[in-house]
Parts: C-alpha cells; structure tokens; sequence
C-alpha cells in the first residue's frame, strides 16, 4: 500500500483531539498565531502558491477566488464555510467537524485573516446534529479562550463566528443558494455570472465561500509553506484529498490520498476489494452528480481533477462509489434519477419538470413498460436542461442520466426489448415501492 | 394569537438574532426552536417566528415549507428516517423500510395509532461508509440490518430514550445506553 501524506487526517484518531486542550497539544492554534503577524496578500498568495483547489466540487483555485474581492472594498467582508454536505456519497467533512473541529476553526481564522473578515458563518447540513454539537463546542472553547471575539489572540483583529444549521435541502450546499438560505429566504440559487459571492454575496457584502475540507488544508499550507503542499500530488492537482469510499468495498471509510493516485490501486489496497470476491461493474469517482465510469474504463485512471475529466467523469466531492458486477444499472439510474427529481429547488422549468420527466422513463424502463424511443428520450431531454438552468444543477441531474444509459446500453435495451415483444421478466427492484406511491 | 414559548425559547432566539449581520437570518434557527416547543410547525409557530425575526408570516410560511426538515404536521414521538440513495440503497437498504412498513403496518409519511412511530425514506445522510443507516429523530444508527433495526426498536419502545436534538440546549439528547452518538468511519 503507497504511504500517503497526512495533512488533512493527521491527528483524527488522537484521542480529545476535537477539545481545544487536545488540538493545542499537538501544535494547534500555533499557525494562526504566526499568521496574524503576516501581511494579508502574503496569505492569499502563499494559498496561491500551493495550487489548493476548491474541495466542494468544482475544484476552483482556492487563493485565486480570495483574489477577487473588489479592490478598494469598503463593506464588511463575510467568510462561510460549506458545511453542507449533501452530494450523495461524501461522508468526509463530517469526520472533520466530528474529530477535529479546531481544525476546522483554524483554518477558517487563516482565511478571514486573508480576506480581512470580522464575521464568518459555519453552515452545517441540517442533519448533522452530532457533528453540529462537537463543532459549536469548538466554537464555544475557542471564544471562551479569546481566540474568537473582539480581539482575538490578544493581536486587535475582531472576528466572530456563528454555526447555522441547514434544514434539509441539498440545493443549498450550492454557494448562491446557501446565501439566500442564510439570509432567511428559501434556499434557491442567483443569477452567476455577473456577480460572484466574491463581489456581492450575503447582503450584498463580499463574501467567500469554502468547503470544510479546503478550509482545513489551510494550516498545513502556511506551516509548510505553499510549495511543500504542491510538491505532494501532480502538478494541477496539488495536495491530499479526502475520498468517502462506499458500496460493494471490503472497507469503506474516508481516506486521505495524494492526488494522483491510482483508482484502481485505491479500491484495491485502501478499499480492500470487492465484496464477496465479486468483480467490480463501475464507479462513481466524484459523487452521484457525476458521471459513472465503467470497470474497463479505468486501467490507467488516476483520483485527480485531470485523469478522471479525460476518462470522462470528474472528481467532484470525491465521492466514491463502487458497485459490483450484480448491480443492475437501470435501477442503479432509477435511483438517482429520484434523488435530483426531489431535490430540484424548483426555481427553473428545465430542471424542476425535466428531473421527473427522466425519473418517470426510467421507473418505466425498470417496471418492463418501457417504450421504443425512451433511451433517446432521457437524451432529448438531458440536453434541455444541462446548460439551461441557472445553477449547476442542471448538469449534475443530466450528467449522471445520460452516462447510465450510454455506458450501459445494453441494459436499457434489454428491458425495453423485453417489454416490447411482451416478455415480463422477474425485476429485482433496488428501491423500496409500495402502492400508490408514484 | 400568537402560542407562549418558554423563557428559555425566548432567550435563546434574542440571543441568536444578535449573532447574524442581520435579524432575517434567524429564521431558520427561529424555526428550530418553535419546532422543538411544538412538535411542528403549525400556523401559530409561523406567527411567533414571523413575529421574533420581523417577516411577513407568508415569507416565514416560505422557508418552512421549502425545507424537509420542519415538519408542517406531526410527526411519530420517534421519526425513523432510511436514507435510500445510492449506497445506502446498493448495500440494502430498501429491506430496511419494508421492514419497519410490516411492524408498524403504516406507510411512510403516516403515524401509528399511538402516536409512537412514523418512518419515511430520505435522501443521503452522509454516511454512505456505514450504509445502510437510518436517523431516528436526530441521532444516527448505521451499518444497520434488519435485525438490528428490530433490536433498536424494540429497545427504543421500551426505554423512550431521548435522540432529539435540542436546538435550545445545543444538545444531542442522552439516547440509549451503550449506543454511540456517532458510530464514525473507519480509517
Ligand atoms: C447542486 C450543487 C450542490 C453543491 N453542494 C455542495 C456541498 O454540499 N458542499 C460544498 O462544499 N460545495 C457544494 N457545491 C459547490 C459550491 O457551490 C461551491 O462551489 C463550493 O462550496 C466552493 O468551495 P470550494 O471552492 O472550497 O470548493 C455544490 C454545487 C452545486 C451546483
Ligand atoms: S447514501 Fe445513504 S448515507 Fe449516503
């Protein structure tokens, strides 16, 4: 097994490590107080120099989006931290904020010192309810001991931090929607371009949105300076990322790895193999908002934002999601087709009727009532929404469709074939059903 | 005409609506609270909240019934949530509910004529690593089967134990004996 660096999950078995005693025992909070003496731009640019990507998903250059904060700015600036994790099949800001929440804090105390923050805001998924308790007893610890608060580690520089709890939505682990959650309305997305969150965010103020997990790096980054961090990974993707590996594994859990890595090594040696001596189907390297991969697809794939866009997905969240050679694809897609019909905001046509639309075909296709022109159906109306929305939800709700039905054809084809000429075979539904609930 | 929350309730919200740049987002936590007084959120709940962070009742009506988690009628004193997304649903889930659907003989969404138990199926709970899982209130139970599912429940029937959360106290309530709050993943 490759020895992977341990930046993010360094201390996480240690035990008190979420208590403040604990994370200062093992060097803690020494960052930030080195920090707080440093020129702001230095900051950012060190973070610039690491090469940090955004962790949430789309993987946007971490100190270049701290870069566009309006020059001359006079309105307070906001820091939030993307605590929302809702992408099915990520698991691993969640051991963060559980096992090292002070972490967490740092790292965030690091970026408002950057962006010149006074007030920054922990949303958390509603669900979260244990994590929410270890994160705002951190919170609670670091005010209690003044490195929080008007005049924090005794240097003048104010800042102060809530912890929100979501109520249920994944649309607002989305930046723009979880601005407007957070400032009381429904949780839908804005208009993007023009303005960016880095411009006009909550309240019209310059705010900054990061993932839990980026924001974590950030202490590792400025002790070790920049170029240590992008000397570990390739040479885009720099750094260790969190992977939440889960399905037909051996062990799933969450892993730290250098980018780079090789997947199949990955499922073989951290994930320990397939189930049950199975053989494994496919894989879904970022999340379910991305594409799945097949099992021949993947000789040669690296876990890095590069690899996996040539073989034709993405990294995402690094949610890793592996099925074996049993699963059948069509309820695989059945599946996710109802998680994005459900979570659709409802703000845009496209996305809010077309979500159902490909449920509806695919709940067909899997019942044996499927039709002859289905298959390009789903791909007429994926087309309709990708790109036609407001958010990027669109694509998450049409990328996933449309790689189940072209990297598993056959599948789709077999059961419309079946129930064109009458044939009803025996369905091993992968869903819970029951009468008059669709 | 507006319900009485406690004094607790009452300190808490004025406490949290100084901690936002603006009162507006208290709504969500505001909400929290009510809900917790309440059982839901019913009309009267919409009016104190509009009342305490300064919305019009319709825009509070909004963010109430936007999200999943208030919940605009009753729910079971003990509110089992299966999570039926991917990897939940890959490693068994659905046996899960059609479990709890034979026991408590109610379909999701409805509450069992004692008012203990209501279920229903959502959307990923991120703990796809411990899958299948289910919340029950606020307090996870993972890496579940149905016989442990049967286990917990008939534990949970006898020992009324607390798995709420406890937006007032910042709390995760006491919960059973020798079950952790949290079974986290495995490194
Ligand atoms: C539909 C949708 C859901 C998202 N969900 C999350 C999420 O749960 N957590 C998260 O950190 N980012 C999520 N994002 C990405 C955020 O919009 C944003 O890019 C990210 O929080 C920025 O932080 P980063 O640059 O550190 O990754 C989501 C994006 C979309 C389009
Ligand atoms: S799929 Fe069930 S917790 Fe993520």
């Amino acid at each position: 097994m490759a020895q992977h660096p341990s930046i993010l999950l360094k201390n996480i078995k240690q035990p008190g490590q979420h208590t403040l005693s604990g994370y200062e025992s093992r060097g803690g909070y020494s960052t930030i107080r080195k920090v707080l003496k440093m020129e702001p731009a230095k900051v950012t640019d060190e973070v610039k120099t690491s090469g940090l990507r955004g962790r949430g998903g789309a993987g946007f250059g971490c100190g270049v989006k701290w870069g566009f904060i309006p020059k001359g700015n006079t309105k307070p600036v906001y820091l939030i931290n993307n605590a929302d994790e809702s992408e099915p099949g990520t698991f691993k800001d969640r051991v963060l904020l559980e096992l090292d929440p002070h972490l967490v804090i740092e790292g965030m105390l690091i970026c408002a010192w950057a962006v010149q923050s006074n007030w920054s805001c922990i949303y958390i998924r509603g669900e979260y309810g244990y994590p929410y308790t270890r994160i705002k007893a951190a919170v609670d610890e670091a005010y209690a001991k003044g490195y929080l608060g008007d005049n924090i580690f005794g240097t003048g520089f104010k800042h102060h931090m809530v912890v929100h709890r979501g109520a249920g939505a994944y649309i607002c682990g989305e930046e723009t929607a979880l601005l407007n959650s957070l400032e009381g309305k429904k949780g839908q997305p804005r208009l993007k371009p023009p303005f960016f969150p880095a411009a006009i965010g909550l309240y019209g103020c310059p705010t900054i949105v990061n993932n839990t997990e980026t924001l974590a790096a950030l202490p590792w980054i400025l002790e070790n300076g920049g170029k240590a961090y992008a000397a570990i990974g390739t040479e885009k993707s720099t750094g260790t990322k969190l992977i939440s590996a889960s399905g037909h594994i051996n062990k799933p859990g969450v892993y730290e790895i250098a980018l780079g890595y090789p997947l199949l090594q990955f499922i073989e040696d951290e994930c320990g193999g397939i189930r049950g001596g199975k053989k494994l189907k496919a894989v879904i390297p970022g999340g379910s908002s991305m594409p799945v991969l097949r099992a021949d697809e993947l000789a040669g794939v690296n876990i890095d934002y590069e690899s996996l866009v040539k073989a034709g997905s993405h990294l995402g969240s690094g949610g890793f999601m592996v099925m074996d050679e049993t699963t059948d694809m069509v309820e695989v897609a059945l599946n996710v087709a109802h998680f994005y019909a459900h979570e659709s905001c409802g703000q845009c046509t496209p996305c809010r009727e077309g979500g159902h639309w490909i449920e509806k075909i695919f709940r067909r296709i899997a019942h044996g009532d499927g039709l002859g022109g289905d298959v390009q159906l789903v791909e007429s109306i994926c087309g309709q929404v990708a790109g036609h929305t407001i958010c990027a939800f669109g694509e998450a709700l049409s990328w996933p469709a449309q790689a189940f039905i072209r990297k598993f054809p056959d599948e789709f084809k077999h059961k419309i074939g079946d129930a064109l000429v009458g044939i009803r075979s025996k369905r091993e539904s992968l869903n819970f059903e029951y009468e008059g609930a669709h | 005409m507006t319900v009485k929350l406690s004094q607790a309730a009452e300190d808490k919200i004025e406490e949290i609506k100084k901690r936002y740049p603006d009162v507006k987002s208290a709504v969500m936590p505001a909400l929290y609270i009510a809900q917790e007084e309440l059982g839901f959120i019913s009309d009267q709940a919409i009016e104190w909240v509009s009342q305490k962070v300064g919305m019009a009742p319709v825009h509070v009506r909004e963010v109430a019934t936007f999200y999943t988690m208030y919940y605009r009628k009753p729910v079971g004193r003990y509110h089992v949530q299966v999570c039926r997304t991917l990897s939940c649903a890959i490693c068994g889930a659905k046996k899960l509910t059609e479990r709890l659907r034979q026991r408590f003989g109610i379909k999701p969404g409805e509450v069992s004529a004692d008012g203990m138990w209501s279920y229903e199926e959502v959307e990923c709970l991120g703990s796809c690593g411990t899958a299948p899982m289910a919340e029950i209130n606020d307090t996870y139970f993972e890496n579940l089967t149905t016989e442990k599912l049967d286990q917990l429940i008939d534990r949970i029937g006898k020992e009324k134990p607390d798995l709420r959360y406890s937006t007032i106290k910042d709390k995760i309530g006491d919960g059973l004996k020798d079950c952790q709050k949290s079974e986290v993943v495995k490194f």
